[in-house]
């Protein structure tokens, strides 16, 4: 069970025994496309497949988080939290991964994919060491978040056309430009979340300036940085009576 | 100049206030002790139903009814806090949660103990990273301080709380498909009845609630609903986080007594349009409210006086456009968004938002007729309480709201748009039949050029082309827009 593919592996001329035999990824998973690693619909035997005992406590412990898991058959609620934990660690949700973790939990790999497939998080292709989601729906779309995510893909070298629809990765493969609906932070438009952190609001010529920094390994734009902001209305103390006598938090 | 009334984000601009010894020097945390040791559950039911209390999350259903729905048995029921912000124009929820997030988890306490739940839940969108991270922290603190867990504070009352991020997904913010992302599932919407107050997470009764809506909780048990039906209006009591962002100089959240003026909150609070432009229109409550126009800039922003205008609160998220929008494009974006976020389980919803915006495609591209502009309304009112949710209503809403309110406009934009495909002046393709219903210019012609907009060829995908040449009136929106990018400044809104 378990066999890798290859990075130079073609489905288009290749038979399935082409496969190399197992070898889990130790780092970033190395294996290209979607082909199903193993039979999806059968549950993982734990006997097969191999699961790196810090992963499988790791997701031990979030499964036991849901009150489900003290039900018989197998619990399910974990599915996006283990999902997580399977992109943190490979970088995308990677087939040996989703096997590994369908092996943990006791599920059938083909439910997991079914779940990774339905978010636009959770990635089930290669997304690079970075992400930049570049918010284009209305607020961000008014205050110029095209023209950002325009910016963006002309100093990565990313596709403009598939980054608006879904993401595409720089000519290096380290970077993942997409553009994204609303992220919530229509305060900032236009604004990018990079590394899933939020910036805003940006100017155009700072999407080199954030790409640069990524690469360089450097502190992405701190000043423009969300957690920085304060209040829109600034430091205001009410003078309203019924605000100030009363009681219960925030007094 | 309107103040605002800050009473969740009072102190917020502390940022000690994230942490649990921040919070208590504030006064955190004492009202959920007195609860657990001295008050009647039945009692805080009441309360928050005497207190009128509106669901903040869309709704605006009251919040102590919604308690009250819950059977007084013993079995399992649950809490999920929604904080699956999502609706764009909404950004309340990551600001109370980011700097105050202890005020929400006493509020879950105290709902919880009120309704007898042991389990709850904080469901939080997967892009709010940051926020899960600070909401992570302090539920950890609160379980050291042993006011989460077994046997809070020896009151006898249990109460398991866990973080659950989600992936990425709108319709994760409907609750029924909130309850199925929790249940591990793919975030499909499920049929009501039965309810989720009735049969909800796993099986069981759940109270599910917004983060603002939770976060009033301690507040009201603190002062009485007799005191927060001192603020707002009659019908929409107490105060609101409200989420201005759009073509204004100041975008951000402020609180204010539900019922103050739009004119005070776009132009007290927010500071008006940008300089040189005039507001044509604005969501009041997020995008999947019907627009308003200027017109209305003097109603009270309370639930029934959205209601009552034709529109509705929602989340309290108003976006604003000015006339450097084209209605038109504004339109399509909406609907490419609840084409995008379409779960696809219910028909209407999954065909009448993919039509929708591919009509609305062909109006900025100026390959519609008048007569398609029939179709988007009937097709609008043909998804209108036809599904499961209301994420197809959600589109229907704005967009019919932007077809009859600005019908000019998108007659304008067809017959500008089909001149420069056919690169003849307007006015001789009025003669053609772009100004008159039912005639299809642009659709069935052999004249249009290639590599023009009309050309299906060339057509760039979802996004519309530019339309950055002036139109027969003078500058386009578009070009108004571009030029006012190009020479931007962006209001810092920092507020010091």
């Amino acid at each position: 069970m378990t066999p890798v593919m290859p990075s130079d592996f073609d489905p288009r001329n290749a038979e399935p025994e082409d496969f190399v035999p197992p070898g889990l990824p130790k780092d970033i998973a190395n294996t290209t496309g979607r082909l199903p690693v193993g039979d999806p619909e059968q549950v993982p035997d734990p006997a097969e497949v191999e699961v790196p005992e810090d992963l499988r406590e790791q997701i031990q412990t979030v499964v036991d988080k849901y009150p489900d898991s003290e039900n018989s058959g197998s619990p399910k609620s974990a599915a996006i939290p283990v999902l997580w934990i399977i992109q943190r660690r490979y970088g995308w949700c990677t087939p040996e991964g989703i096997v590994q973790a369908a092996c943990v939990m006791q599920v059938t790999p083909a439910y997991l994919e079914s779940v990774a497939s339905f978010y636009d998080l959770l990635r089930t292709s290669p997304q690079g060491e970075h992400q930049v989601l570049v918010c284009t729906n209305l607020a961000c779309w008014m205050r110029g978040g095209d023209e950002l995510l325009d910016s963006f893909c002309e100093k990565t070298g990313a596709d403009r056309e598939a980054a608006g629809h879904g993401g595409s990765l720089s000519e290096d493969g380290k970077v993942l430009v997409s553009g994204f609906e609303c992220l919530g932070a229509c305060d900032l438009a236009p604004m990018a979340s990079v590394d899933e952190r939020y910036f805003g609001p940006l100017e155009n010529g700072d999407a080199a300036r954030i790409v640069d920094q990524l690469e360089a390994g450097e502190e992405v734009l701190p000043e423009k940085a969300l957690e920085r902001r304060g209040l829109a209305g600034g430091v205001a103390e009410s003078t309203d009576p019924r605000v100030t006598e009363g009681k219960g938090p925030n007094r | 100049m309107i103040e605002e009334t800050r009473i969740l984000l009072r102190h917020a601009e502390d940022p000690k206030m994230a942490t649990l010894a921040g919070y208590e020097s504030y006064g955190g945390y004492e009202v959920m002790k007195k609860a657990l040791k001295e008050i009647e559950p039945e009692w805080i039911v009441n309360e928050l139903e005497d207190s009128g209390l509106r669901g903040r999350g869309g709704a605006g259903f009251s919040m102590g009814k919604k308690v009250s729905f819950l059977p007084h048995t013993n079995d399992a029921k649950y809490l999920c806090c929604n904080a699956d912000e999502s609706e764009p124009g909404a950004f309340k929820d990551r600001e109370l949660m980011q700097r105050n997030p202890h005020q929400l988890i006493e509020g879950i306490i105290i709902s919880s103990f009120a309704a007898g739940i042991v389990h709850a839940f904080i469901f939080i969108r997967g892009e709010y990273d940051d926020q899960a991270d600070i909401l992570d922290r302090a539920v950890e603190e609160a379980y050291e301080a042993g006011y989460l867990g077994q046997n809070i504070l020896g009151s006898g009352f249990n109460l398991d709380l866990v973080v659950h991020r989600g992936a990425g997904a709108y319709i994760c913010g409907e609750e029924t498909a909130l309850l199925d992302a929790l249940e591990g599932k793919r975030g499909n919407p499920r049929l009501k009845p039965p309810f989720p107050a009735v049969q909800g997470l796993y099986g069981g009764p759940t109270l599910i609630n917004n983060v603002e809506t939770l976060s009033n909780v301690s507040h009201i048990v603190a002062n009485g609903a007799d005191w927060f039906k001192s603020f707002g209006t009659e019908q929409s009591p107490g105060t609101k986080v409200v989420s201005i962002s759009g073509c204004v100089k100041r975008p951000g959240n402020y609180e204010v007594e539900l019922g103050v003026s739009l004119r005070d909150l776009i132009f007290g609070l927010a500071g008006g349009p940008l300089d040189g432009h005039e507001i044509t229109a604005f969501y009041p409550g997020g995008s999947s409210s019907p627009v308003l126009t200027p017109a209305e800039f003097d109603l009270p922003y309370s639930f029934e006086a959205m209601a009552e205008a034709g529109s509705m609160l929602g989340s309290g998220s108003i976006i604003v456009a000015d006339d450097s929008v084209s209605i038109p494009r504004m339109a399509l974006r909406t609907a490419h968004f609840y084409r995008h976020e379409s779960c696809g389980k219910c028909t209407p919803c999954r065909e009448g938002t993919n039509w929708t915006e591919k009509m609305l495609e062909r109006v900025c591209t100026g390959e519609a007729t008048p007569m398609d502009l029939d179709i988007i309304s009937s097709v609008q009112d043909n998804i209108m309480g036809h599904c499961l949710c209301v994420l197809g209503d959600a589109m229907a809403m704005p967009v019919s709201s932007m077809v009859n309110k600005f019908r000019d406009e998108f007659e304008e934009t067809i017959a500008s748009e089909a001149a420069k495909a056919w690169s003849m002046p307007v006015e001789e393709l009025a003669g053609v039949g772009a100004g008159s219903a039912g005639d299809p210019v642009g659709r069935t012609s052999p004249g249009v050029p290639p590599g023009s907009p009309a050309d299906p060829a060339s057509s760039p995908g979802r996004d519309v082309p530019s339309g950055d040449e002036p139109g027969p009136g003078g500058a386009s929106p578009e070009t108004l827009r571009r030029e006012r990018l190009a020479g931007r400044s962006i209001p810092d809104g920092s507020g010091g």
